[in-house]
């Protein structure tokens, strides 16, 4: 095996000759195919992401161990004390501590974005005549599939721990669908920001400056009902509020269409605000 | 701007970009023949790198403008986008990806079906020798090989106008003349090639023509043999037989040569740089002389060899001052 290797890595390279015949063939120009799609050219970018995962798949551990060290964690350090017992709390909890372990997980795609922009590829992916946004919608789709992970693996722990969710099956995929929905839509803050400061280290802290609060002062823990005014105020304005309101309606088979469609145009509102100004760093950097 | 649009790949006019103080691109302006390969000639830090992601559409420019087979590089960035490659001086491929899966990725985003950028890939990945390493992933592989992915990458589909820059640097000179052979099998189906190189040999063995940057302006431009000429021959090295006779070699060789001359570490060593005497006077036949000067005065030399300019003596002798990089601009 291991001469094997040794063979290979040493004769490999020093026998190459270009030869004017093999590289004449393969510079014949042939004919261009048509340009791809915008969808062709993004899928095709979130296959790459899917090839990174593949070559480097203990990336996937923030959102396997993460959330399920957010589940226990809350579970039973608050569930005895707010609701009785934990098996109580945890149909409370369940749907808050999933949205806010995958929003906490959007913030990688700022960070991610930051290291990857700096590698010499993303020259080449910004000189090639494919739709310009497809690189990152590529990666946010990517991005996605790491959301799904995340919920399935709460849901999986919430399951055994007892959450029950009165919306049955329907309930849950139409929950985990619009949580998902909604941090496509977030991310793109993300990758402005990814764009726009220069280390992943900042990129990371102001993603936890911003996020830390919303996760936490909002109703994803306790009853807002039990808060001071003014902090009741700010709960109420929070999208995470809304967020986690409408995704418990749906898991619980009693739908909020408030809740729900106004996660939907706040999600529609950061594509269209923060979709562009990623485009306008994206150019020019 | 008497030539159609047609006959330049690149026409560049008063180019200027800065980054904060910097001036790193500060005027430039070129005009490079379609289907010749163009030198861009300089140190660190010079502009070159700029310069080329300016064309390439990576930068926009704070002023001038750039037009690259007729179409505008900020206007009609997307038409041009479809006529050009850029191999950066940093791979340009993903280094956690195989180069298979490199190829098959780039092949895709240019429209090829499944099947097609496969086979294509496969190919490419033959021609270049890497075969053997297509199922490696590229941060596996040796600096020539990661080389050759990335100009493969760049040619699936064979572009009008392909840009490299540095493509030698830090490569062994097996690698570098793979490298160079690579380079002149694309020039030879029609494809321009637009280099930045720090070596002027390497100018020298592929461009047609060279303009040499410094501190983001053009300083010199012509055909290698113009340049040199305009430098000189460059530098002759002697080895004599008796470090005694050095201080007498020295002061004959300084009175034929006109130009001061320089002892080496080496005790029998001598180097002085050799421009003709400006009379018609080629520098090969004044070093010719100037040995034979020596020769007549009893001094025996075992070595004596007549090197090209090399970039510093270019840059010596077209600014009065050595290469040195300038503020580190490259990189951004």
């Amino acid at each position: 095996m291991s001469t094997a290797t040794a063979t290979e890595t040493t004769t490999a390279p020093a026998t190459y000759v270009p030869s004017v015949e093999t590289l004449g063939t393969v510079l014949a120009p042939g004919a261009r195919p048509a340009r791809p799609s915008a969808l062709s050219a993004s899928l095709t970018f979130g296959w790459r992401a899917m090839l990174k995962i593949k070559h480097v798949p203990e990336q996937l551990f923030d959102v396997t161990a993460f959330p399920i060290i957010m589940t226990l964690m809350f579970t039973y350090l608050f569930g005895g004390a707010l609701a009785g017992s934990t098996r109580e709390y945890l149909q409370f909890l369940l749907p808050g501590i999933m949205v806010t372990s995958v929003l906490m997980i959007t913030m990688y795609t700022g960070v991610g974005l930051n290291t990857d922009i700096e590698k010499g590829v993303f020259d080449r992916f910004r000189t090639l005549p494919v739709w310009r946004p497809s690189a990152l919608v590529g990666m946010i789709f990517g991005d996605v599939l790491r959301y799904v992970l995340a919920a399935t693996v709460i849901l999986t722990v919430g399951l055994v721990l007892g959450f029950r969710p009165g919306g049955g099956l329907t309930g849950v995929l139409a929950g985990v669908g619009l949580l998902v929905v909604f941090s496509f839509a977030l991310s793109w803050v993300w990758t402005m920001l990814g764009l726009t400061l220069r280390s992943e280290r900042s990129v990371m802290g102001v993603s936890m400056m911003v996020l830390f609060p919303l996760t936490f002062l909002s109703n994803v823990f306790v009853d807002p009902g039990t808060m001071p005014g003014w902090l009741q105020a700010f709960v109420e304005v929070n999208p995470v509020t809304h967020l986690v309101a409408a995704v418990r309606s749906l898991m619980a088979g009693t739908p909020d269409a408030g809740a729900v469609t106004w996660v939907l145009v706040a999600g529609a509102v950061s594509v269209l605000v923060f979709g562009p100004l990623t485009m306008y760093r994206y150019d020019r950097r | 701007m008497s030539n159609p649009p047609t006959d330049l790949a690149i026409e560049a006019s008063d180019l200027v970009r800065t980054f904060g103080k910097t001036r790193a691109l500060d005027g430039i302006d070129l005009r490079v023949p379609a289907g010749t390969v163009y030198g861009l000639l300089g140190p660190n830090g010079a502009g070159k790198t700029t310069a080329v992601r300016v064309l390439a559409t990576l930068l926009r420019p704070d002023g001038g403008e750039a037009r690259v087979f007729g179409h505008d590089v900020v206007r009609e960035a997307d038409a041009v986008r479809g006529k050009v490659s850029l191999t950066g001086q940093y791979a340009s491929v993903d280094e956690d990806l195989t180069g298979m899966e490199n190829l098959v990725l780039l092949g895709r985003l240019l429209g090829h079906s499944k099947p097609g950028t496969r086979e294509r890939a496969g190919r490419l990945l033959d021609a270049f020798g890497l075969t053997d390493a297509a199922d490696r992933q590229v941060k596996k592989y040796s600096g020539g090989m990661r080389r050759r992915v990335d100009i493969a990458a760049s040619i699936l589909n064979t572009p009008e106008l392909l840009f490299l820059d540095e493509p030698t640097s830090g490569l062994d000179p097996r690698s570098r003349s793979q490298v160079w052979d690579i380079v002149r099998a694309v020039v030879a189906h029609g494809t321009t090639v637009l280099l930045t190189t720090q070596y002027l040999d390497e100018a020298d063995r592929l461009a047609g023509r060279i303009a040499v940057v410094d501190h983001g302006k053009v300083i010199a431009e012509g055909t290698p043999g113009e340049l040199k000429s305009s430098v000189g021959a460059g530098t002759v090295h002697l080895r004599l037989r008796d470090p005694a006779q050095r201080a007498e070699a020295g002061r004959l060789l300084a009175q034929a040569l006109d130009a001061p001359v320089q002892p080496e570490a080496d005790p029998v060593a001598l180097t002085a740089r050799v421009t003709g005497d400006g009379n018609g006077l080629e520098a090969g036949e004044q070093a010719a002389r100037a040995l034979a000067e020596l020769a007549r005065a009893g001094i025996v030399v075992d070595d004596f060899a007549l090197g090209q300019p090399s970039l510093d003596e270019v840059f010596l002798a077209l600014t009065d001052r050595p290469a040195v990089p300038a503020t580190a601009e490259e990189a951004a």
